[in-house]
């Protein structure tokens, strides 16, 4: 096996990737995802004699990653993966969307950003995974929700109540991200800004994971100072989106003490990244190189003083949360995703650690302030909405504990440095914990050290389908409980 | 139960008391402060920073309609002729007067930005319904407009909700640049709202494009059709901004 071995953030050279005939690379992807490996990657890139496919498997127990490619034309047909290793469904669809190779026996080969979205119903000739059968009938729901949320279409197949099937169309919020960074390549700061916007409530995560990248194709080394303030800010994030994700939470079973009590201290969270650098979501907080803006001595005290006043009010608020039989009859029980299938469909994030499955970038593929703080991973058994919830609930809590630990750690140092060129003939895999779990962004530059492919991977895209089976034989109304309990991008996921 | 009063006691009043004298933190990026004179040898660095393309110069204007609030041009100019100030009141019912020349103050901005009719305050003035709808948006206007809602901005108080039918609505409020794939399904939302309605524009993607305005996955063909009552800027406006435009607006 001679596929190019590296980590996170370290860049290889193109031609150290070795490039086969697909029988082959499907061979050896197959062997090594047996011995544990897990497909973190898998897209194509056009080139002038047709398309070049890019698989980047990552083995978390030795914190390695592996790439290899083959080369194909355009028309050309390949063999699916994804019969025998169903966590290459997506990947596999959005390569046959983009270029038209077409994985054969793929079981459900259908677009992942343009099938129902952007036609309007009288034209929609789209093919709905149909049943039959007496008192079964079919819910559409989408693409606008009721709520303020993002859209996307949820088709349910009922029996009564009971859902047997949920198909989820996605793609309404396709602006075309990818091709923004290629388009705009010679903007660093445009790029930045643009990252920030892949998906708003992520921006620290793919803000970083960006800059990361370009950080590593530049062989800049931020300063430690730099980093802990980055570090920080992606904890207060990951605070802020778990509490707002527990108010919801009690919100959806009309828990409304639960609901006010845990949107209250997300605005306390929230609040605090912007005391640092003027935004709610972290907005303008990273730059190429470090951070814009520093945590003075008086502001530190008053970020302790802030997080640990959470500390205490989150314990309380969750004790009452989780002891509320009335809270504990909808949530447990409710939207159950089994450790093999999580396995099986390749979950990440808090929603795979509720399930059983251990997996944490933080800790598996370290970066920034977790290479030096290693991050103990937290998981769960029941894998229900409870435990996507309470693992909510112990994340506040270590992160909260990160934090302090960081601070603890501000020595001085530079905030921002400046970036040489980028390496030419260059491919890096950045990947960060998200507080919705694994960011990948991988960037390859040309001869010239300029951007050629950028591909993001957000970790919606490994978890919409784990929502679709989570409902199964579940009643209709526990739909939105479970979809909050993973409270999956939209935008993160249409790029 | 003893934990649930411990609790209530600890959350106490959330709400802030009095909307109208509410302050944001100094670190928030809001109305900015033009001072060409600043000008250092015509530089033109925050032009060519800017991502949005929202800074203009000769004369030196900045576009809070495409404006991403980032900041980058108040720390490329060394003589600090770009200010922003924690002012988070930018809403405008004027297209116009979101393009923030030199000199002017935020007193001047406010008598042009907002200007409230009586037909509106007679209409929604005690009541107002809307429906948002998401297209494209990256999901920082969508949670800064639920948070407008919540224990501590409680816009409920005023009377205005957002509602879930389009039937129910008195108007619809966009975020995002208005996605191709969204496009559709924005008209169909807005034709199910009945008439008199109302149409505003939440955040800089759904004024202008914003990020996104050079995407050709974008189609904002919607605007050429229907006007826009209300925008309300910020990337993405602060919940404060969103209830004191629609406060202003409604003439309250």
């Amino acid at each position: 096996m001679n596929w190019a071995e590296t980590k996170n953030l370290q860049s290889v050279s193109l031609k150290e990737i070795p490039n086969m005939e697909f029988a082959k690379l499907r061979e050896q992807i197959v062997e090594m995802i047996m011995k544990g490996c897990r497909v973190i990657q898998f897209f194509g890139e056009k080139i002038n004699s047709g398309v070049i496919l890019y698989v980047v498997l990552a083995d978390d127990e030795q914190s390695k990653l592996f790439i290899a490619s083959s080369n194909f034309n355009e028309g050309d047909i390949f063999d699916s993966i994804t019969p025998e290793f169903k966590s290459f469904n997506y990947f596999e669809r959005e390569f046959y969307e983009q270029f038209g190779i077409k994985p054969q026996g793929h079981p459900w080969l259908k677009p992942v950003r343009n099938g129902i979205a952007g036609v309007s119903d009288s034209e929609v000739q789209y093919e709905f995974f149909e049943m039959m059968g007496e008192e079964v009938h079919e819910v559409g729901v989408g693409p606008i929700h009721a709520g303020i949320i993002e859209p996307g279409y949820f088709r349910f197949l009922c029996h009564g109540e009971q859902i047997h099937h949920l198909e989820i169309e996605l793609g309404f919020q396709h602006r075309g991200v990818e091709e923004l960074f290629i388009r705009n390549r010679n903007n660093p700061v445009y790029l930045l800004k643009l990252s920030e916007s892949i998906a708003g409530d992520s921006v620290i995560g793919h803000a970083g994971n960006f800059v990361r990248a370009i950080e590593s194709l530049s062989e800049t080394n931020i300063s430690r100072r730099a980093m802990v303030i980055r570090t920080i800010a992606l904890e207060l994030e990951r605070i802020g989106n778990h509490l707002g994700d527990l108010s919801a939470l009690a919100g959806d079973v009309a828990y409304l003490t639960g609901n006010s009590a845990f949107a209250a201290l997300r605005t306390k969270a929230i609040n605090t990244s912007m005391s640092i650098c003027g935004s709610r979501f972290g907005r303008g907080m990273v730059a190429i190189g470090g951070v814009n803006y520093d945590i003075s001595l008086e502001l530190k005290e008053k970020i302790l003083e802030t997080i640990n006043k959470i500390e205490e009010d989150v314990e309380v608020a969750a004790e009452v949360l989780f002891s509320s039989a009335s809270v504990l009859a909808r949530f447990e029980k409710t939207g159950i995703i089994s450790k093999d299938i999580a396995k099986e469909i390749g979950m990440v994030g808090p929603a795979a650690r509720a399930s059983g499955i251990s997996i944490d970038v933080r800790t598996d593929h370290p970066f920034g302030g977790f290479s030096l703080f290693p991050v103990h991973k937290i998981t769960l058994k029941s894998g229900d909405v409870f435990a996507r919830a309470y693992i909510r609930y112990i994340e506040i809590t270590q992160s909260i504990r990160i934090i302090k630990e960081q601070l603890g750690t501000l020595n001085e140092g530079e905030l921002k440095k400046n970036t040489s060129e980028l390496k030419p003939n260059q491919l890096v895999v950045s990947l960060a914990e998200g507080w919705r779990g694994e960011i990948v962004h991988t960037a390859i530059t040309d001869e010239n050290g300029l951007l050629r492919k950028y591909k993001i991977k957000d970790p919606s895209f490994n978890n919409w389908l784990a929502v679709a089976l989570s409902v199964k034989n579940n009643g209709i109304s526990d739909f939105p409980l479970c979809n909050k309990s993973f409270n999956l991008s939209y935008c993160g996921f249409d790029l | 139960m003893l934990d649930l009063i411990k609790l209530r006691l600890r959350h106490g009043k959330q709400a802030i008391p009095n909307i109208h004298t509410a302050e944001v933190l100094k670190t928030f990026r809001g109305f900015p402060i033009v001072d060409e004179s600043k000008c250092e040898n015509n530089c033109e660095k925050c032009k060519s920073i800017c991502p949005t393309e929202a800074i203009e110069k000769n004369p030196l204007r900045i576009d809070l309609g495409k404006c991403i609030f980032c900041g980058e041009c108040e720390k490329v100019c060394s003589g600090g002729a770009i200010k922003f100030t924690n002012n988070y009141r930018i809403g405008s019912t004027n297209r116009e007067a979101l393009i923030i020349s030199s000199g002017k103050t935020f007193e001047q901005f406010e008598v042009e930005a907002i200007k409230a009719k009586k037909e509106i305050h007679k209409m929604f003035g005690r009541s107002l319904k809307l429906r948002q709808v998401s297209a494209g948006g990256c999901n920082g206007c969508e949670l800064e407009l639920n948070a407008s809602t919540n224990v501590n901005f409680d816009m409920g108080r005023f009377g205005i909700d957002f509602v879930a039918s389009p039937r129910h609505a008195d108007g619809i409020v966009i975020t995002g640049p208005i996605s191709s794939n969204m496009a559709p399904a924005l008209k169909d939302a807005y034709q199910s709202v009945s008439d008199p309605k109302i149409v505003i524009a939440v955040g800089t993607c759904s004024i202008s494009g914003g990020m996104f305005s050079s995407s050709n996955k974008i189609n904002r063909n919607f605007f050429d059709e229907i006007p826009i009552d209300l925008f309300v800027s910020g990337c993405p406006p602060h919940p404060l901004t969103f209830i004191h435009a629609l406060l202003d607006f409604l003439g309250k």
